[in-house]
């Protein structure tokens, strides 16, 4: 499941990525364009005990979080 | 403790500088106060004419030079905008207006608790309702909409007008362009090079570690995230020891430096700064942060708090050590209303996440 919070100021990124991973507990991929957001949600997705991986591509951050 | 290495750091010293500056001539619980220093520099381009608080501080000069040239360092210097700017620049007026109710940004609310102002004791309680009411909203959906890149000179202007600024309140009197108080909280500042040095390496920190006084509230209750809270803590325990060390630290609910004991408005004005600065996505300082790393958004929000500080004293809105004005509490209740009805029109019911075929998820609302 792909989440697209380009765009997006936090919290509204580690949000969707909250409301993501209740429907979908196995993992989701998230789409952030400013590194806040993708600190906030690696963050989230640690706490939240996902397995988190980031890769960047053209200035944004695809961020993979799975168990 | 890892991750929250830096944010500590930052928050001693904030903490620390924040009771230098008192020391170098500041207002006592107001070594940093973005609020209040917004006000004085509204009053020192003649937007308003309260002689008392007229002074264009070098803190918030600072501040957004600082985090400007971080940015530029760190590659994370982004000009964007076009997140709902008349709406921010609404919500910032009304939390500035909320915020000179009780005397003080967030960031201030902790160092005058770190004063012994139990008064500011209100106000924090009042904030984290208004964070909670904020929150409410976020959870139904309630977006500003998403941001666009901007020509990256766009990002340039607010940190040239900042020099422009510099030169002109380094100039002094000479040019009769500003205005300096002569008495008066706007009187009372430390000297322009160390202010300027102390808001540059607040606004360098913060641009790293995202310090953000609404922000650990409001993570705190929505993901029980420790992160930006934990900086929060750590410029109320370094302020606390650095005041006692220093004498300023005083007990009590009377007689505190610029501040009132009306503890109901103290906590509507909090509360409603908590819950602007909630929708607005972080607190002044934060908001100036972002202003220096390219965000437009935040740049409006700014220029909202500039136009409503410069309201506040030419309609005699802002409390003073008196207490609360009358014109000031209409104001906050307005206030209120007006950010309930953008809460409410501003809510998103198509972020709220579905299961689409494919998997994936749409987040843009028309």
């Amino acid at each position: 499941m792909e989440i697209d919070a380009r765009g997006r100021a936090c919290p509204e990124p580690v949000l969707l990525t909250k409301k993501g991973v209740e429907n979908s507990p196995q993992g989701v991929k998230v789409i952030v364009d400013n590194v806040t957001a993708r600190e906030n949600v690696k963050r989230f997705g640690k706490n939240a005990g996902y397995k988190v991986e980031v890769e960047e591509k053209n200035g944004e951050y695809i961020l993979t979080l799975s168990k | 403790m890892g991750e929250k290495k830096w944010i500590i750091i930052n928050g001693i010293i904030v903490g620390l500088i924040s009771v230098m500056l008192v020391y170098f001539g500041n207002p006592v619980n107001m070594g940093i106060c973005i609020v209040c220093f917004i006000r004085d520099i509204a009053g020192g381009l003649g937007l308003h004419r309260a002689e008392v608080v007229q002074y264009v501080r070098p803190e918030i000069i600072g501040i957004v030079l600082g985090a400007f040239l971080m940015a530029l360092g760190k590659k994370e210097y982004n000009a964007r905008g076009g997140s709902s700017p008349f709406t921010r620049f609404v919500l910032g007026f009304i939390v500035i207006i909320g915020a000179l109710m009780f005397l003080g940004c967030p960031l201030r609310m902790v160092l005058r608790l770190a004063g012994g102002d139990l008064n500011a004791l209100f106000g924090l309680f009042g904030f984290i309702a208004g964070i909670a009411l904020g929150i409410v909203f976020l959870n139904k959906g309630f977006t500003l909409k998403r941001t666009y890149s901007l020509n990256r000179y766009e990002g340039y202007l607010l940190p040239f007008v900042n020099v422009v600024l510099l030169i002109l309140v380094i100039a002094g009197t000479a040019t009769g362009i500003l205005f300096f108080s002569k008495t008066g909280p706007g009187s009372q500042h430390a000297p322009i090079i160390i202010a300027l040095v102390a808001g540059l390496i607040v606004g360098g920190f913060a641009q790293r570690t995202r310090l953000c006084m609404v922000g650990g509230i409001r993570d705190l209750i929505m993901f029980k995230d420790w992160y930006l809270i934990s900086g929060f803590i750590a410029i109320f325990v370094t302020a606390f020891i650095g005041n006692a060390a220093f004498g300023y630290f005083k007990f009590g609910f009377a007689g505190q430096p610029v501040a009132h004991t009306d503890g109901l408005w103290n906590f509507l004005g909090m509360a409603l700064a908590g819950f602007g600065s909630v929708l607005l996505g972080g607190c002044p300082l934060r908001q100036l942060i972002l202003s220096g790393e390219g965000n437009i958004d935040s740049v409006i929000t700014v220029m909202g708090m500039v136009v409503g500080a410069a309201f506040a004293h030419n309609f005699k809105l802002a409390a003073s050590a008196k207490g609360p004005t009358p014109n000031g509490k209409i104001a906050v209740i307005l206030g209120f209303i007006i950010a309930f009805a953008i809460a409410y029109l501003n809510i998103d019911k198509s972020v709220n996440i579905k299961m689409k075929g494919d998997g994936k998820i749409e987040t843009y609302g028309n």
